[in-house]
């Protein structure tokens, strides 16, 4: 019950908020030449979350635990453009604001879902009301 | 907290739009302005962008917009033959300036909406921020 509480729900979070990053970024240099789009793999995300083939065995406590720059050892990836352009920018506006808008909706529900759980927990402390 | 650094990479982008805008400003300001000298008539303008910070190697995917200097056009001056101008030279010819109106049209409407955009993407960010603070309230 303790460390389920939150379910992966807390790594969601970080992964919604470092996918929001990286698309900002994107539609923030979409007429920057040569600059290439990228997203987050949520598969890689989701793989690592829950403590998947890549992560490092520690056979003493003074080992690092692996640690990857983005916390979450997502895999950030180029985007495959639908159209090509003259000036090698991979960026297509629309697709990314709706990546971004999506990636937004989920951000909220993971928050609604957290919510929740903080609500059910408070109402079991208190012993209803 | 990852999504603050949004603020920073959107804020980078307004401000290369807003420079771009400036500049167009500045080329349709001067669109049609005419010397007698090849080398002292006004020549379009261009911003050059270029994005900035993390590399795809280190992961994190995020990088600004920064400014690498602004260029002057070298698409061919148009040349008038008009003998009565003040400022003509000694052939008769005056010089265009090499903007092109439809161009900076086209440039300013670009570089509005992707100042949209990057104002949209600040609301939104900044909503789920808020959010994420009433967490448990």
């Amino acid at each position: 019950m303790k460390t389920n509480l939150f379910a992966n729900h807390e790594q969601a979070l970080k992964f919604r908020a470092l996918r929001n990053q990286v698309l900002s970024s994107n539609i923030a240099n979409a007429d920057t030449p040569n600059y290439k789009a990228r997203d987050i793999d949520f598969g890689s995300a989701l793989e690592k979350a829950q403590g998947g083939a890549l992560s490092i065995t520690k056979t003493s406590d003074l080992h690092q635990s692996s640690w990857n720059t983005n916390r979450l050892g997502a895999q950030v990836k180029y985007r495959v453009p639908m159209q090509p352009t003259l000036d090698g920018n991979t960026v297509e506006t629309d697709v990314e604001q709706a990546a971004f808008a999506e990636n937004a909706v989920q951000y909220r529900a993971t928050l609604a879902f957290l919510d929740g759980q903080i609500r059910t927990l408070r109402y079991a402390l208190k012993g209803g009301d | 907290m990852s999504l603050f650094k949004v603020f920073d990479v959107a804020g980078t982008a307004m401000n290369a739009q807003s420079v771009r805008m400036n500049v167009t400003a500045s080329n349709l300001a001067n669109a049609g302005s005419v010397s007698g000298d090849a080398d002292n008539v006004y020549r379009a303008r261009h911003p050059v962008f270029a994005s900035f910070g993390d590399t795809l190697a280190e992961q994190t995917g995020v990088s600004g917009v920064k400014l690498n200097g602004v260029i002057e056009s070298n698409a061919p001056l148009q040349v008038h033959y008009r003998p009565d101008h003040p400022d003509a030279d000694e052939d008769g010819n005056v010089y265009v300036s090499n903007v092109n109106t439809i161009e900076e049209m086209v440039n300013m409407m670009s570089a509005s909406r992707s100042y949209q955009n990057n104002v949209e993407m600040i609301n939104t960010t900044k909503d789920l921020l808020l959010q994420t603070l009433s967490l448990g309230r």
